[in-house]
């Protein structure tokens, strides 16, 4: 007997013994294909599970889970009988090689996710990252990516309501691409992805199955990139949103027909993932006639029609009785519908095609009870030596001039820049709910119109800080997503996370991942979140050069009533700015020391849970009581980006002392601090000295310059030219400068 | 008594939703149509939403002007039915040579949101008698196929018979013709723009409150009538 091809299908030895133990013969080749695509890291989580199990072994006590880990995405309590599910996920490789496709199929997997649970997807968000922002191939995949998010979500109908944008050189050959959507519902409408009831029909239906993303997990996911080898195009996913905005419409007409028993999207791994995760999560029995699923190529082996990753489809459990008013909503929106197989007795998931039997097999073993492994961990043999090089050896600016020309360069570096470039191209007001949009600190979306009821959502992952202490860093941006849902003045309910590092293979990946995951699963818990769900990226990597760990972290809120909303920017006059929070020289990580000097070394800044959640709670209560104008968190850039960037929002400047080192004050990453303006600091102040949280009297709002006494005069004009022209000048003009077309430019007849 | 406007929803609809909003808010009765449909329910008035109807397949609003439902449109139209056309409904409208002209891949080659700045050059429409002419109204723009073209001729004829409706003023987004956002057909009755005024209801969740106006008219002409 040959031996089969599992090496090349990504299995390791002894995970093909173990295929062998399970079913007591040789799998059959599409048997071997199915283990393969389940059992890679991309759907097993194989390397990950003993890890992220502190998620749950940690959570805080919380009555507002109502569908925990595990299914495709956690749900949440927001009040008055309504549910929210959101969740983020990477298409980090997949961008790499088809920047646009990459994305654009990153947002419909996602968008299928929350749909799923039952959920009318309401918004979607987008955190990014790519190589140095002046590199050649950043200038191949930035506006493929940007295009490709953009492209899906508008024509779907979601607002994009913000994100992320950061470079750095280790994201070169690596890309990340992070997309969250968030769905809405009442609590009866939560659906789960179970196959159960013995007769019940399996309906395949949206797009036909072609010979697209075959093997996308386990090759693309999967895998290191290598310099060497076959273009890896073909493993690409091709997206329709068109057909995905028929498939949302048509599912939401069928949960309100009350019409399915169990659903399941299919993303990675195709149906062999849907079918076996529906069939093992109920009672374990299905059958599928695998000549019945349309096709669009008519010579795809079963092998091939069971791992396509083609877009755009789902699977439902229908009762018999009910098939004929399912398929009749199909019909209604031109959604192709099929019935493919039914749900059995017993605990076998069968395949038939041309009359064989081409799979029969426990499902549990296919899905759920795939390979665990607990891998080699060992801390980073570099990581002493970078945290003893402290930034406090580097060059402060000494004069005034110096401070303003520091200023201007973190404001217009790729990072602090103004993201218009991007964010223009992405529709905000669909569904005309959007109270708050990029470039917020969080996106603020409404979800009853009567009442006002709404949620916060941000989406934050500083790599820097997790490079020089994954621990600490994964907290930091968990606390800084918190700060971003508290400044609108939501209180933070939920935590989603996307964790995207190297390759679990080498033992210091390993360790940045366990410490991340550590220090996720620690802060939740003092600050009473529970972790919803989450995906991980792993091989994140070309050759043996990992991307800085980046555990991207979203944060859900709930606002009471959106009215009462804190924005970002300032818009009036003469109002006093206040700063929240206290000031250390804390320079580790920070956008200065890598702006200025391209350094990155230290420590990052120290966090107190504790007074996050204080401020927190302050932010709440002050916007609840109409106290505050604006608010806007301080994080990368420290205070110098935030004036800046609340200054330029609506053109409003100010005058503003800074007491002590003037360097420290604006450069410092100190966490737990927000800028605020008020018409009533004397009303702020005595609520926040009763809350505990310290405040300096900054200045007051006016005029057309940042005026830091005795520091710096930025006119805002010169601000915003520098801090507006970076993007536009790497990636193309931008559309505002188009102007009258003369006539005789296009075609005229 | 008030008037049944009526959001025709074709596959692809995404602003469907939000121009039902605007007519409740303006105080008229939102009606749902269906494009497969021959039956306008005895609306007073018709908004063809934004969207990509099709998927803007074959080009944008090609398809959906073969729709079952605008044939009763058309017909409806010529009888002096009020028709809004937002966006992918303007597309709609000019594929269905109910306005002049087309809509082409903007000039940057993106899709662009943006709060964009309209001067009202014609306010003795149906849908524009709130207005003042002249008047600077804030409303946003999201779209990648907005750049307005037509023949010279056409251009010329528009303006000078002042059936240009609204302009875009400090920056076009487009590339569009003349700066022209929308256009208006010689009774009145029939208006079509790029931008959303469905989008600028409330300050609360839009740029501003200045497209109401648009909803507000047809309601006051049809309710006066």
């Amino acid at each position: 007997m040959t031996e089969q091809p599992y090496a090349e299908l990504g299995l390791k030895d002894d995970e093909y013994a173990r295929i062998c133990d399970i079913l007591g013969r040789r799998p059959t080749d599409t048997e071997l294909a199915m283990y393969s695509v389940m059992w890679s890291e991309h759907c097993s989580y194989k390397s990950s599970k003993v890890h992220l199990r502190q998620f749950g072994d940690k959570a805080p006590e919380t009555d507002v889970l109502l569908v925990g880990m595990g299914e495709n995405a956690g749900v949440v309590d927001v009040g008055d009988g309504l549910a929210v599910t959101f969740k983020v996920e990477s298409h980090n490789h997949p961008s790499y090689v088809e920047p646009y496709q990459g994305a654009a199929t990153g947002v419909g997997g996602i968008v299928r996710d929350i749909l799923t649970m039952g959920a009318r997807p309401v918004a979607v968000m987008d955190s990014l990252r790519f190589g140095r922002a002046d590199a050649p191939d950043t200038a191949r995949v930035l506006p493929g990516v940007v295009a490709g998010v953009g492209g899906y979500g508008n024509c779907l109908g979601l607002p994009n309501i913000g994100g992320e944008l950061l470079f750095d050189d280790c994201y070169a050959g690596n890309p990340l691409v992070n997309a969250l959507c968030v769905g809405v519902m009442k609590h009866e409408d939560v659906r789960l992805a179970k196959a159960e009831g013995v007769g019940n029909k399996v309906i395949l239906f949206g797009a036909r199955t072609g010979g697209d993303g075959i093997g996308g997990v386990s090759v693309l996911a999967s895998e290191t990139f290598d310099a060497e080898g076959p273009a890896k195009r073909p493993s690409v996913q091709v997206g329709d949103p068109f057909t995905e905005k028929l498939l949302i419409e048509a599912c939401l007409e069928i949960f309100a027909a009350d019409l399915v028993t169990g659903i399941q999207d299919l993303g990675g791994a195709g149906l062999s993932c849907a079918t076996s995760e529906l069939a093992s999560a109920g009672t374990g029995g299905m059958h599928v006639d695998l000549d019945t699923v349309p096709l669009r190529d008519s010579t795809l082996t079963p092998a091939e029609i069971l791992m396509s990753e083609s877009q755009e489809r789902m699977c439902a459990i229908v009762e018999p009785a009910k098939v004929e008013q399912f398929l009749a909503v199909c019909r209604k929106w031109d959604v192709l519908a099929t019935v493919i197989g039914e749900v059995t007795d017993g605990d076998r998931l069968t395949v038939d095609w041309h009359g064989e039997r081409i799979v029969d097999v426990p499902p549990r073993t296919v899905a759920h009870e795939g390979p665990v492994y607990d891998r080699p961990m060992a801390r980073p043999q570099y990581l002493d030596a970078l945290q003893a090089d402290d930034p406090a050896r580097l060059p402060r600016p000494s004069t005034p001039a110096e401070l303003q020309a520091h200023w201007l360069a973190v404001v217009a570096s790729p990072d602090g820049a103004d993201k218009t470039w991007v964010t223009e191209q992405y529709d905000r007001y669909v569904r005309g709910n959007t109270v708050l949009a990029q470039p917020e600190d969080a996106g603020v979306v409404r979800i009853d119109e009567e009442t006002h009821r709404g949620i916060a959502l941000a989406l934050d992952g500083n790599a820097r800080y997790a490079r020089l202490d994954p621990y600490a860093g994964a907290q930091l941006n968990l606390a800084e997503a918190y700060r971003n849902v508290a400044v609108s003045g939501a209180r933070p309910l939920a935590v989603t996370n996307c964790l995207n590092f190297g390759s679990p293979e080498e033992p210091e990946v390993m360790w940045q991942f366990a410490e991340a995951v550590r220090g996720l699963a620690d802060a939740c818990g003092v600050l009473g979140l529970p972790v919803t769900g989450g995906n991980v990226s792993l091989y994140n990597q070309t050759g043996d050069v990992a991307i800085n760990p980046t555990p991207v972290i979203g944060v859900l809120g709930v606002h009471d009533d959106v009215r009462q909303r804190v924005p970002s920017g300032w818009r009036t006059p003469g109002e006093t700015v206040l700063l929240l929070g206290a000031t250390r020289a804390e320079l580790g990580g920070s956008a200065w020391a890598s702006v200025v000097h391209g350094h990155l070394g230290g420590r990052p800044p120290a966090l107190d849970l504790e007074a996050e959640r204080k401020l927190a709670d302050l932010l709440g209560a002050l916007a609840r009581e109409g106290q505050l104008t604006s608010a806007h968190d301080l994080s990368d850039g420290g205070l110098a980006q935030a004036l800046a960037e609340s200054a330029l929002r609506y053109g409003v400047g100010a005058r503003l002392s800074v007491g002590g080192d003037p360097f420290v004050a604006l450069f410092s990453e100190s966490t737990g601090r927000v800028v605020v303006t008020t018409s009533d600091p004397d009303a702020v102040r005595t609520t926040a000295d009763w809350a505990g949280v310290p405040v300096t009297e900054l200045g007051t709002t006016g005029g057309d310059a940042l005026v830091v006494d005795g520091v710096a005069e930025l006119p805002l004009s010169e601000l915003r030219a520098a801090w507006s022209a970076t993007l536009p000048a790497l990636f193309g003009t931008p559309e505002a400068t188009v102007g009258t077309v003369p006539a005789g430019t296009v075609p005229t007849s | 008594m008030t008037a049944r406007i009526g959001v025709v929803t074709f596959p692809g609809s995404l602003d469907d939703r939000d121009a039902l909003r605007a007519v409740r808010v303006a105080g008229a009765e939102p009606v749902s149509l269906w494009h497969g449909d021959h039956d306008l329910r005895s609306v007073d008035a018709v908004v063809l939403p934004g969207g990509f109807s099709y998927g803007d397949y074959l080009r944008a609003g090609a398809i959906a002007s073969f729709a079952p439902i605008m044939v009763e449109v058309v017909a409806a139209a010529g009888k002096g039915l009020p028709v809004l056309g937002i966006c992918n409904g303007f597309q709609v409208l000019c594929e269905a040579g109910l306005l002049p002209g087309a809509l082409i891949r903007n000039a940057g080659l993106h899709f662009v949101c943006r709060d964009q700045r309209l001067r009202v050059e014609s306010a003795d429409t149906a849908w524009t008698s709130e207005y003042a002419a002249g008047a600077e109204i804030v409303v946003p723009v999201k779209n990648g196929e907005g750049r307005y073209v037509a023949h010279e001729a056409t251009l010329d004829e528009l303006e000078a018979t002042g059936r240009v409706a609204f302009r875009y003023v400090g920056g076009n987004p487009n590339g569009a013709l003349r700066d022209i956002a929308g256009i208006r057909n010689e009774a009145g009755n029939v208006v079509g723009l790029m931008p959303h005024p469905e989008h600028a209801i409330d300050p609360l969740t839009g740029p501003s409150a200045d497209g109401l106006g648009m909803f507000v008219s047809v309601l006051k002409q049809l309710t006066a009538a």
